[in-house]
């Protein structure tokens, strides 16, 4: 008996220590590779790309959660390039980021929108002789994902998408959808839509395309809140993303990364162009290409150009910035500050971007953020 | 325990029996004078004063900023069917958010307690000794499953395999109007969120109402027995008055648990601000689920008026607690402190 329980007992150890023993291997498995996927190219370039000059102590940003995962990997690869420098991004909502940053505990905020007029007023109290400023660092298309068996490749046009989302089409081989789709069979289905239940950057960013590109369909404002009635709702992107695959028929959207994550089929979107354009990371970085500066002098906030019509811009899509001070940023951050942004519009820091299912910002535009951080003081 | 003092559901302080023990208690230590007595006096009543001074300040709390809110509100918050504090200008309502707290609850209500008094009166009194107890057990488990895991559960599990049920509901029942399924959809509905509800309020009010029936006097339900009832006579005689005010108590803990449950409700729920009679219908929401999906994103001024809603959930819980109260009081005869 007793010698039984002691043989139970040694079995159980053993088997305690293989669980154990495995996600150990596991938790180290997993790690590699994302370091060696994305963050391996930042260790490789890190001692001669990324400059840690001045660079010390603690850094508090916080703010979009749209831009958490690219923010991840960057504060992963500075870290690791700059020894003794930490920095705590706090993903919570582009609005909360401002708050803060208004109340002077984040080096920068992290937003999806640029500063309201009445934001920029408050900001000069935190600014010293200068303002709050946006700096676009993070662009990512927004997907419309779709689940239709034996559909593949199902293009849709934007008032056609209002309409789906404000129930006026209600069924999948309608005829706006099936001159969209010719020589493809649509089944004769309930569409359901699915969009998001809490207020969110997303929703706002896709009601500012609809409201720019099919007004008659969509009279909505562009609001954090979903505005149509009707329709179905689940709680974040992640939420919205789980119900598009579990439902036969249903139709949402989500930024680009949990579709191709999830494998959920997108729409591409007939703009006009000659082709219908794909949501690819690529194709959203030529959309914002075409997005004109509207910000004032060394603010750089945007103004999208939704109803491109340029071939392979896909237009839906979404630019959150980072909010700093044009001048007067705290001294004892202003180093840090500068270091970090300067490695994230880098050209090494852009280029996470896509592998994370982000889009880098153009080029030009890149070059005047690179240029407005190095102006910081 | 159970047989003595009612069970408290958590939210009201408990005022009689904490009072009247306090009192005996002083008495007899003023008789006696033995220095232990005084500590245990001093204790007990810090620990009543301190739980009524904390809930009064989480009134005047809720209170202060509820107020703040409702001051910049320019829609009627009992009336209007929108939540949009950061509109311009700022409009929100709770018409919505009541409605479905309380439907989802009464649906829970409905499903559970018969289903609990069933196998809480199985358990004491059908089962044999050796199935009594593994099924005890494995109801009282369910309480210990967090509620997110619930709530995947719901949405994962629940919500497909209940299209079913109703699609066959709409067929047969849609002339009892809530029971009609006029908006396409998967069941993301109030009546899905109240059957999770029900499942999730099952352990406590079974493992309640199984304690009181167990304290049913031996001599009662003997004398019954001599008379020549049958045991479903016994029971319907005996043991059901008996534990009648318990089986209210164990009620009202498990709505107090049903009103306020949050993470299984915003994972199942798919919401939105319209009242409807059609149950199966997505749509609604809760006071619970309304503040875990508002919060994140909300406003300084949002935040009040999640609060402000807050506030009327603590209302709406207080009355319900003092209504179960009141009917307890009604049938004190009947309750085990007498037996």
């Amino acid at each position: 008996m007793k010698l039984q329980r002691k043989n139970g007992l040694r079995a159980t150890a053993l088997g305690a220590l293989a669980v154990t023993g495995a996600l150990v291997l596991t938790a180290c498995g997993s790690d590699d590779n994302t370091s060696g996927s994305s963050g391996g190219s930042g260790k490789a370039t890190a001692a001669s790309n990324i400059s840690c000059e001045g660079a010390k102590g603690k850094l508090l940003a916080s703010g979009s959660s749209a831009q958490k995962n690219a923010m991840d990997l960057w504060v992963k690869n500075y870290m690791a390039a700059c020894s003794g420098v930490e920095i705590n991004y706090k993903s919570s909502s582009s609005g909360e980021g401002i708050v803060a940053f208004n109340q002077g505990t984040v080096g920068f905020a992290g937003s999806d929108s640029a500063l309201k007029p009445e934001e920029v007023a408050e900001s000069k109290k935190i600014c010293k002789s200068g303002q709050g400023i946006n700096l676009p660092m993070v662009g990512g298309p927004i997907a419309i994902g779709y689940n239709l068996s034996g559909v593949e490749d199902l293009t849709l046009d934007a008032p056609t998408i209002a309409k789906i989302f404000n129930n006026k089409i209600t069924k999948w081989n309608d005829p706006a959808i099936a001159k969209l789709n010719e020589g493809k069979s649509l089944p004769d289905k309930a569409i359901q839509a699915f969009h998001r239940s809490e207020d969110s950057g997303t929703t706002q960013n896709l009601g500012k395309y609809l409201g720019a590109t099919a007004k008659a369909e969509w009279p909505y404002e562009a609001e954090k809140k979903w505005p149509a009635p009707g329709g179905q709702a689940a709680s974040g992107s992640s939420g919205v993303a789980a119900q598009v695959k579990q439902v036969d028929g249903a139709i949402g959207y989500f930024e680009l990364s949990y579709a191709t994550s999830q494998s959920i089929p997108t729409v591409s979107i007939d703009t006009g162009a000659a082709a219908p354009v794909k949501a690819t990371s690529e194709n959203a970085s030529k959309a914002i290409a075409a997005a004109k500066v509207k910000g004032t002098g060394k603010d750089l906030a945007l103004e999208l150009d939704y109803a491109t019509k340029a071939e392979g811009a896909y237009p839906i899509v979404l630019v959150t910035y980072e909010v700093v001070c044009s001048t007067g940023n705290k001294s004892d951050t202003l180093s840090t500050v500068k270091s970090f942004l300067t490695y994230t519009a880098s050209e090494e820091g852009q280029k996470v971007l896509s592998d994370a299912g982000y889009a880098p910002i153009p080029a030009e535009i890149n070059a005047k953020v690179r240029e407005t951080v190095a102006g910081l003081n | 325990m159970v047989s003595t003092t009612p069970i408290e559901p958590m939210d009201s302080p408990p005022p009689g029996p904490a009072g009247a023990v306090t009192g005996a208690l002083a008495a007899r230590s003023a008789a006696t004078g033995r220095a232990g007595d005084k500590v245990f006096l001093a204790l007990s009543r810090g620990s009543g004063i301190f739980l009524l001074v904390l809930m009064a300040s989480i009134a005047v709390f809720l209170t202060y900023r509820a107020a703040m809110a409702l001051t910049e509100n320019e829609g009627n918050f009992l009336t209007t069917f929108d939540w949009n504090p950061a509109g311009n200008p700022p409009v929100f309502g709770i018409a919505v958010l009541l409605f479905g707290t309380v439907v989802s609850s009464v649906i829970a209500m409905a499903i559970a307690v018969p289903v609990a008094v069933g196998i809480a009166l199985f358990i004491s009194h059908y089962a044999p000794r050796k199935l009594a107890g593994p099924i005890a057990y494995v109801v009282d488990l369910l309480a210990a499953v967090p509620s997110i895991i619930y709530g995947i559960w719901g949405a994962l599990f629940l919500v497909p395999y209940l299209e079913g049920l109703n699609l066959w509901l709409d067929h047969f029942f849609s002339w009892t109007y809530i029971f009609e399924k006029t908006q396409v959809g998967v069941a993301r509905s109030l009546f899905t969120v109240g059957i999770l509800l029900a499942i999730m309020i099952l352990p406590i009010v079974t493992s309640v109402s199984r304690e009181v029936f167990l304290q049913v006097p031996k001599a009662h339900e003997e004398a019954a027995l001599a008379l020549g009832a049958t045991r479903w006579e016994v029971i319907r005689m005996s043991v059901l008055p008996f534990g009648r005010s318990g089986v209210i108590s164990a009620s009202m803990l498990g709505l107090g648990r049903a009103l306020g449950e949050t993470m299984a409700v915003a994972t199942v729920l798919s919401p939105s601000f319209l009242i409807s009679g059609h149950l199966l219908n997505p749509g609604g929401g809760t006071f619970a689920q309304n503040i875990a999906a508002k919060f994140d994103e909300a406003n300084e001024l949002g935040r009040d008026a999640l609060i402000a809603s807050g506030l009327v959930l603590f209302v709406l819980t207080l009355l319900v607690n003092g209504g179960a109260r009141m009917i307890i009081a009604r049938r004190k005869e009947y309750s085990g402190a007498n037996a």
